[in-house]
């Protein structure tokens, strides 16, 4: 029997998709409208603030900060239960997005602080990389 | 209260009393054991029906196969699914229906069997959806206490708010269900361990399931379900019981956006829009039932809907204040046992219209005196992601 998997993102999902096939080289990307100059995130096709659907592809330094964090200490998930202790935590990078990750390589997820600076460590996978973030 | 809408009243309600059917009864099934209930409540029959709202959770075309299975043939048909806060969204719609003329008599129902089903609601991973804002998130792990539980963490970061504080509305809301049989039972049937009045001591020393949120600051999962007939005032007049007026009603999303305030909900949005429909203010409301998923859900949406300021949340719910017996405090809070201790099958809004009509009636296990205002506040989908607020404020005749 394989052992459980971390759930991933469908690269087929088309919104997405091109942000999953980016993090195959370890980019971590976002929008900007080249109209109004929103930072657009999750990817969409369309800006949410003007009417304009020109948007500019940027890569993101990959740097940020916990905006906040829970540690899990329960989970049925079956790739997920054998990792409690562990760190989720919404992100605000450095160019503005907010994106949801784990927090890996810590000894003591408790320990972490909101405010903390992190950066992000790639889990490699056949089809894309998962931007997981790790303290800086 | 001058030029208040009284043109839809809730005239019948009804709660499945069992919170674990053991398999034996489909969502189905419940749904219609509380309509027929409901009606029965009423004074109505099913062909007194000609509004039909149902949260489409028994799978596609909910609308059309509902309406057989009742055997009606509603002349306004309505399947908006919010989570828990679809039947806040559902009673606005059939107070609009009926005020347009469109409707006489509206009928919600709710049945689920989470409970017999065994969903990990609460700490299942979330399933990677094709939704493009599921297809960002699945990967991390994140489990739905942990997503209100980062509500929590940034309340207590920018605001000081304590596990203490948090605790006081379990430990409110154990109170009421202590005074509630059905709710006794609820907590019997699905083994709770050690079923009595808490402290805030129990709260915060019982297990922790996703930091900071402890076990007793979780909702129950439950089988259940009810109904809630809706009628126009021709109708409500000769119904059996005092008709409840549904004053105001205001409805909102919030989602996670870049530089966005985690710790206020679309509570902030969707009540001052029902208050100013109602033409009331929330210092006058004898009873809040709010939404409680997690403790933090209720905290925040105290201060969204405007009982206190953005961040006095922990110091204004302290003290005791949210009891049934302390009306000079403010409004009591869930005085049925919540989804804390008494009914959490998944998306329990429904409740929140159940139990505030039975305060505005007097036919409360926990009864506020000459309660005569009361607001219904549902909250669907997860509070720290994305979701969907529904305010209903209520009146007694």
């Amino acid at each position: 029997m394989t052992d459980p998997q971390r759930p991933l993102p469908k690269t087929h999902e088309l919104d997405t998709k091109a942000f999953w096939a980016a993090t195959k080289n370890e980019e971590l990307t976002y929008q900007q409208c080249d109209d109004c100059d929103t930072v657009i995130f999750y990817p969409r096709r369309h800006c949410t603030n003007c009417l304009g659907n020109s948007l500019t592809v940027h890569t993101a330094s990959g740097r940020g900060t916990i905006y906040t964090y829970s540690v899990v200490r329960q989970s049925y998930h079956p790739f997920f239960r054998p990792r409690v202790p562990y760190a989720v935590a919404w992100i605000d990078l450095d160019e503005g997005p907010r994106l949801l990750s784990e927090i890996v390589d810590v000894e003591d997820p408790g320990s972490l602080e909101i405010g903390q600076r992190v950066k992000v460590s790639w889990e490699a996978h056949d089809e894309l990389a998962v931007p997981l973030f790790t303290p800086e | 209260m001058a030029g208040q809408s009284r043109d839809a009243a809730i005239v019948g309600i009804h709660e499945f009393a069992s919170r674990d059917v053991e398999g034996a009864l489909s969502p189905l099934q419940i749904k219609a054991e509380s309509a027929a209930a409901a009606l029965a409540d009423a004074g109505l029959r099913w062909g007194d029906v000609d509004a039909l709202y149902d949260a489409g959770d028994g799978g596609g075309m909910s609308g059309l196969t509902i309406s057989e299975y009742f055997g009606l043939k509603p002349n306004i048909i309505d399947t908006t699914n919010v989570g828990g806060s679809s039947y806040e969204l559902h009673a606005a719609h059939a107070k609009q229906a009926i005020a347009a003329g469109k409707a006489r008599v509206a009928l919600l129902t709710y049945g689920s069997t989470a409970h017999s089903n065994a969903r990990a609601i609460g700490v299942g991973g979330r399933g990677g959806g094709v939704h493009p804002a599921d297809n960002m998130d699945s990967f991390a792990g994140m489990t739905l206490v942990a997503n209100y539980a980062m509500v929590a963490h940034r309340h207590m970061h920018e605001y000081g708010t304590t596990s203490e504080q948090l605790a006081e509305i379990s430990v409110a809301t154990r109170l009421h269900a202590m005074r509630n049989p059905e709710a006794v039972k609820a907590m019997e049937d699905l083994e709770f361990l050690d079923i009595r009045e808490t402290t805030i001591d129990d709260v915060v020393n019982s297990r922790m399931i996703a930091d900071p949120l402890h076990l007793l600051e979780c909702c129950m999962i439950s089988d259940g379900g009810g109904a809630v007939v809706i009628a126009a005032p021709e109708v409500a007049r000769d119904c059996r019981n005092k008709p409840v007026w549904i004053l105001g009603c205001g409805e909102a999303t919030k989602y996670s956006e870049i530089g966005g305030d985690i710790t206020t909900s679309a509570a902030a949005q969707s009540a001052p829009v029902a208050f100013a429909e109602a033409g009331v203010t929330p210092a006058e409301l004898d009873i809040a039932m709010i939404y409680d998923s997690f403790s933090i859900t209720v905290l925040t949406i105290l201060e969204d809907v405007g009982f206190c300021s953005k961040g006095e949340g922990g110091a204004w719910v302290a003290g005791g204040r949210l009891r049934f017996d302390r009306p000079d405090d403010g409004p009591a809070l869930n005085t049925d046992g919540g989804g804390l201790s008494s009914n959490h099958p998944g998306m329990r809004g429904i409740f929140l219209l159940i139990e505030a009509t039975r305060q505005l009636r007097g036919e409360s296990c926990s009864q506020v005196a000459g309660a005569k205002l009361a607001i219904a506040h549902g909250n669907g989908g997860m509070l720290g992601s994305r979701h969907c607020a529904g305010s209903v404020i209520l009146g007694g005749d």
